[in-house]
């Protein structure tokens, strides 16, 4: 069984939050050149309260993914299903109702919040995208300082500016504009990236613990296999727009399969000298294997 | 490198085609707007009244009273066969006007093109390599240059350097073959008139543009490997700091044509910006066209001469 | 260690950047600005008042006092009819400032809408537009004008509108590329996500942030307009002095009596200059304010020459007991860095012996990039080491003068920085910017360096191709080797990688690490390696230091600091590092975030956020102390600690 339809066959049985069939994703590049597959007949399902990571370099196509989800780019071909529904081709307005219950954080805290806009106005905005008549005024206020209690700040933070806050903290906030409106379902970008590792360290936990709480599922995209243990249940490895191996996250990063996730786990230098020594001999006997198979080939470097 | 090189060719070509098209069809549109036209001019001129076949007499004659898109048209015809046509007033062949007034508007054009490119160039480099006093002092001088209109210095100027100190002539031109002297003196004042603007503009341009380069991470690193202060601003930053710097030289350029107007009126200079003034007050639409044709022609190998300039200063351009 | 969630202490220590209502405030502050705005609204106010506030009529005469400069009766001087030139500035600015007003709606009209529909139709409507906008703005625009005054004689009106028209497109340009560039920042398409429609996003988020660049653009060609407006009047193309006084004509009517009475030049030249100067100013003040406001403060240009000399400071000694190692290749005592006031780097100090690889680990902000690069004299704009000494080859690198570092940089000490494509010149080819530096170091001629070039490139696995190659036509490792192979060329004796795999993928970094490690093995070189990752540390180096809030906190051999931490961020770095912990659990976190130099504590700078933290950590400067063989920590308690573990 590929790895494709073994993930679909597990999933068959209940009703996923999310998923992906066969979905394939192509950029056009101009008049003269060939369009560009980003992601080629690819198959996720992400469950309930599930934490599904995505694992790939760049290149892989594992953004694309994420945004293809959450309609940022169109679909080729292939199908996304969101409890059920058939969202691939979503129009506009269907879309737009969908953001109530998918939301994302991505990877830039510094981007990703308007600089001349209040925390709270930020934060208000998924509010008033849906106008339920019971959201008004101070209603939407109580949310907001509640969302922002949740991850672990201050009420008082609604009246400030971005700017004036960390990056981890600005992540916090990116994370409490993402709950506001009660997702099912949170794409999270490469959210640690860009943080440092104290701080990547106390995110996680407040993904998990969110996750605890409010039973919303997460695709966790990174280019990092270290992290995908702590947070995921089952993770996806793409390459090149593939995927290439797929399974349960503790099982995937201490014994992986395929010779791509192979080459990511030993390449990853271990924060111990002596266990680095005897992985870089690993990578070593690894890279010559490759090389005798296909010389040619490089796995690494693509233009 | 052909293909692309060919298409880049016929881009060119078209679009340069299309602005001449339209400069000359707008010009002539709006010449045919105006009240009054040639023939009343001329016969206005020569006796103080005329009978009113004696004005349609005249207007067959020059062709004035077909409809505008044959006029139009004609006039292409002549163009295509090298000719575009024949002063209204004097009878004279417009090319042979044009051409003997072409000398004076490029010799102001080109010098200050040079002057304030060089100056500005300079200046620029120096306020953004050296902070503190001397950057404020460009960034003082720049804005004076840029603030004080062309034609009040060019009478202060005057008044200095040609009427109380006679060391520049404050009218006339003389040809660059017959006395080379005597035309840097005459194109002197003109030129550093023009020049005030433009190397204020330049200079500012050149001073954030190299602000901008030297604050990147591989000239950190060029001084990283040991390569002098010098050869890294003068080789490397200069280098990659030209491309906005060019562009302003064409932006200098087409406005220069405006100025050279208002210059050329203010020293008594027999140029193309003079004849464009009184060609349009006495509608003599030949030599208008001929004006505004010749106009952008220049305009034309201006930006030809810029995106020739991108394509040798930037390898990404030449890759793609 | 409080872990879980980890609540962000309240660390507001950053400051707030300028904001909307703000803006004018700051503006308020320059006094350029101050300046030219109260101008233009006196000039505004003369002329719109000029009726009742002129002291004389535009044309009334004094035949008995006629060219008479400043007196009493005529502040400004009469004309050569004895006309009060004040006035006639007065009534002239009417007619002068509605001339520029006209310009100025047709301009923002057009430039704006069409800007607009540009940036977001997208497709061929944006592209019919820029190209269209490309023709206009190359068009000889003095012949649109005489034209349409030829059509219109005389009419202000007709030249403005024209003149707007032909200049829109500058402001098309500035509105468009402000509009796509707003288009694809991140908030928008979180805004996107978070449900609000189209229009709504274009008010909330886009309009706003155009507002700067725009009247940056109104101010500038309010200037413009002003000079072409009284250009065409001074001609006599519009508004001639029949019509009456404009500033224009005035300087026209001022120059046919110049060698008689120059005075009459000044008032109107002035007024013209003045008010330019006031829309110019005005402009750059309004651009300085808005553009600073979302992005990080602007890198000053760094002079060429080398910083001013830094302040004599005494070498702080290291803590008595431990000897530094002999023969060491670089020694740094007591190095503290600042910038301007603020000082970002204190009291760090190391050696490094000759082939040694000593690692530098650290999060974002403890100042070790500044550190490493005070070495080489490459500080930013308006760093300078203010304390300590940095012995190297007989000199010390602390106190060194540009011309010193000259004969440092590249030839004994090598740089690698984490940028790999931009830290390369992009206009020239691989080969010619390897032969500069190869021939920068050695007498070699132009094919000799070529040679060495190729054979440099092989050291570090690339193809001979690569010469012919541009910087943007490599891949991030590629790039990152054509680096290493420049740092390489003149021969240093020692390396310093400043996050030299920070941007890469992890197969690529694997690949780099190998080949830092094997170019040591060949040549012998030290190494001093900049890194926040411990896997990269552990790979690469034998020893090291970490520094947190601008010192260093613990020095130890490698094995050392992995297998018995001394210092308790050392010891929580490691124990929240993903590979270090068992999945399952929850992840170690530490509390609290990274005090930026502006709000370090007293005392210990790791105290708020450490569990071990007693009120002595807040005493005074904590000192380093001896922790063992080869080891020193920065921690009053780090006997006691490791006892408890």
């Amino acid at each position: 069984m590929t790895p494709a339809t073994s993930l679909v066959a597990a999933t068959a049985r209940e009703p996923g939050v999310l998923e992906v069939r066969d979905l394939t994703v192509r950029y056009h590049r101009g008049i003269r050149k060939p369009p560009f597959t980003a992601l080629h007949e690819v198959s996720l399902a992400v469950g309930p309260a599930e934490t599904v990571a995505l694992v790939g370099e760049s290149g892989s196509g594992k953004s694309t993914l994420g945004n293809a989800i959450l309609g940022l780019v169109p679909a080729a071909s292939g199908t996304i299903a969101f409890r059920g529904e058939d969202i691939t081709c979503a129009r506009p307005r269907r879309r737009r109702a969908l953001t109530a219950d998918i939301q994302a954080v991505f990877q830039d805290p510094y981007g990703s919040l308007n600089p001349v806009r209040t925390v709270g106005q930020t934060l208000a905005e998924p509010l008033l995208a849906h106008e339920r008549r019971e959201v008004r005024g101070a209603e939407r206020t109580a949310r907001v300082r509640a969302a922002l209690e949740q991850v672990g700040l201050s009420a008082d933070d609604a009246a400030r500016y971005p700017g004036q806050f960390s990056g981890g903290q600005r992540q916090r906030i990116a994370i409490a504009r993402a709950l506001v409106p009660s997702p099912r379902l949170i794409i999270c970008d490469e959210p640690l990236s860009a943080l440092d590792l104290s701080v990547q360290a106390q995110i996680l936990n407040l993904l998990r613990d969110l996750q605890g709480d409010l039973g919303v599922s997460y695709l966790f995209i990174t280019h990092d296999l270290a992290v995908v243990p702590h947070i995921a249940h089952r993770v996806a490895v793409l390459y090149r727009g593939r995927v290439v191996e797929t399974g349960p996250a503790r099982q995937l990063c201490s014994a992986p399969r395929h010779p791509y996730t192979q080459a990511l786990v030993a390449a990853a230098p271990m924060p111990d000298p002596v266990q680095q020594r005897a992985r870089r001999r690993a990578y070593r006997a690894y890279q010559a294997a490759d090389e005798a198979r296909a010389p040619a080939a490089a796995l690494s470097d693509p233009p | 490198m052909a293909r692309p090189a060919a298409r880049w060719a016929a881009r060119w070509l078209a679009s340069s085609a299309l602005m001449l098209f339209l400069v000359t069809a707008a010009t002539f549109v709006l010449a045919s707007m105006a009240p009054g036209d040639a023939a009343k001019a001329i016969l206005s001129s020569q006796s103080g009244s005329y009978t009113q076949q004696q004005y349609l007499q005249l207007r067959d004659e020059l062709g004035l009273d077909q409809p505008l898109t044959a006029q139009y048209w004609h006039w292409l015809d002549g163009l295509l066969h090298g000719t575009l046509g024949t002063d209204l007033f004097s009878g004279q062949p417009v090319t042979a006007e044009l051409n003997a007034r072409l000398a004076p508007t490029l010799s102001i054009i080109l010098g200050t093109i040079v002057v304030a490119g060089l100056a500005g160039v300079g200046l620029g480099i120096v306020s953004a390599l050296r902070g503190g006093v001397a950057g404020r002092a460009v960034d003082a001088i720049s804005l004076l240059g840029l603030a004080i209109p062309n034609f009040w210095l060019a009478l202060v100027l005057i008044e200095l350097l040609a009427v109380r100190v006679e060391l520049f002539p404050a009218t006339g031109y003389t040809p660059l073959g017959a006395d080379p002297e005597g035309w840097l003196r005459g194109i002197a004042l003109p030129v550093i008139t023009l020049s005030a603007g433009g190397v204020a503009f330049v200079a500012k341009q050149t001073r954030d543009s190299m602000a901008e380069v030297m604050s990147r991470e591989f000239v950190v690193m060029l001084r990283a490997r040991g390569l002098s202060g010098r050869s890294v601003v003068l080789r490397h930053a200069l280098r990659n700091a030209a491309i906005p710097v060019v562009t302003v030289l064409g932006l200098l350029l087409v406005s220069l044509l405006g100025g050279a107007v208002l210059i050329e009126d203010i020293f008594a200079i027999p140029g193309l910006g003079q004849l464009a003034v009184t060609a349009a007050g006495s509608h003599d639409l030949p030599v208008i066209e001929g004006v505004a044709f010749y106009f952008t022609v220049i305009v034309v190998l201006a930006s030809l001469l810029v995106d020739l300039s991108y394509w040798l200063l930037n390898p990404r351009v030449r890759g793609s | 260690m409080t872990a879980g969630r980890g609540r962000a202490l309240p660390g507001r220590a950053l400051p707030g950047r300028a904001l909307p209502g703000r803006a004018l405030r700051q503006m308020a502050s320059r006094p350029l600005a101050v300046a030219s705005a109260a101008w233009l609204v006196l000039v505004v106010v003369a002329a719109a008042g000029a009726s009742s506030l002129a002291p004389y009529g535009p044309q009334a005469t004094d035949l008995a006092h006629v060219m008479s400069g400043p007196t009493a009766a005529h502040w400004l001087g009469t004309d050569r009819l004895g006309r009060d030139v004040l006035s006639r500035l007065m009534f002239g600015g009417q007619v002068t400032l509605l001339g520029v007003a006209e310009a100025l709606v047709v301009f923002a009209g057009l430039g704006i809408t069409l800007g607009l529909a540009a940036g977001f139709a997208g497709g061929w409507t944006d592209r019919l537009i820029a190209r269209f906008g490309d023709l206009v703005l190359a068009l000889p625009g003095i012949i649109v004008l005489l034209m349409v005054l030829a059509v219109y004689p005389g009419s202000e009106l007709a030249a403005m509108i024209a003149l707007g028209a032909i200049s829109c497109p500058v402001l098309l340009r500035v509105v468009r590329g402000a509009t796509l560039a707003i288009r694809g920042e991140l908030y928008i398409t979180a805004a996107r996500l978070s449900g609000l429609t189209g229009p709504r996003i274009v008010w909330r988020h886009v309009l706003p942030r155009l507002a700067g660049p725009v009247i940056v653009q109104l101010s500038l060609f309010a200037a413009t307009a002003l000079l072409a407006q009284s250009a065409l009047s001074f001609l006599g193309l519009s508004t001639p002095e029949a019509q009456g006084p404009s500033w224009g004509n005035m300087v026209g009517e001022a120059s046919t009596v110049v060698s008689q009475d120059p005075w009459l030049l000044v008032p109107s030249g002035g007024a013209l200059a003045l008010t330019v100067m006031a829309f110019g100013l005005l402009g750059d003040a309004v651009r300085d304010v808005t553009a600073g406001r979302h992005l990080a403060p602007p890198v000053r240009v760094r002079p060429v020459r080398a910083p001013s000399k830094p302040m004599p400071g005494r070498p702080k000694g290291r803590a008595p007991g431990t000897a530094p190692a002999g023969g060491s290749m670089l020694s740094v005592r007591g190095l503290t860095i600042a910038f301007g006031d603020l000082v970002v780097v204190r009291d760090v100090g190391f050696d490094l012996s000759p082939g040694e690889a000593l690692g530098i680990v650290g999060e974002s902000g403890c100042g070790k990039s500044v550190t490493v690069r005070s070495l080489l004299g490459l500080l930013p704009g308006g760093g300078r080491v203010t304390a300590g000494s940095a012995l190297f080859a007989g000199r010390d690198l602390a106190a060194a003068s540009e011309r010193d570092f000259r004969r440092v940089r590249g030839s004994m000490i090598g740089l690698v920085s984490q940028e790999p494509a931009s830290g390369l010149d992009p206009s020239f080819r691989i080969g010619s910017q390897l032969a500069e530096v190869i021939r920068r170091h050695a007498p070699l001629s132009r094919g000799q360096a070529r040679a060495r070039a190729a054979e440099l490139l092989a050291q570090v696995n690339l193809p001979p191709g690569t010469l012919a190659r541009y910087p943007h036509e490599l891949s991030g490792g590629m790039a990152q080797r054509v680096s290493i192979a420049l740092a390489l060329a003149p021969g240093p004796r020692l390396l310093i990688a400043d996050e030299p795999t920070t941007a890469l993928d992890v197969t690529v970094q694997a690949e780099i690490l190998g080949l830092l490690r094997d170019l040591r093995e060949q040549t012998g070189m030290a190494m001093i390696l900049v890194t926040h990752d411990w896997g990269v540390l552990a790979d690469l180096c034998d020893r090291a230091i970490v520094m947190y809030a601008g010192q260093v906190v613990e020095e130890a051999a490698v094995g050392d600091i992995y297998a018995s931490p001394r210092h308790p961020y050392t010891e929580g770095l490691l124990a929240a590092n993903p590979h270090r912990t068992p999945a399952g659990g929850v992840l170690p976190a530490i509390p609290g975030t990274v005090p930026p130099p502006s709000a370090w504590p007293a005392g210990c700078g790791f105290r708020p956020r450490c569990q071990y933290a007693t009120d002595a950590c807040a005493g005074g400067p904590v000192p380093m102390t001896a922790a063992g063989p080869g080891r020193l920590v920065r921690c009053i308690h780090a006997d006691t600690l490791v006892a408890r573990r």
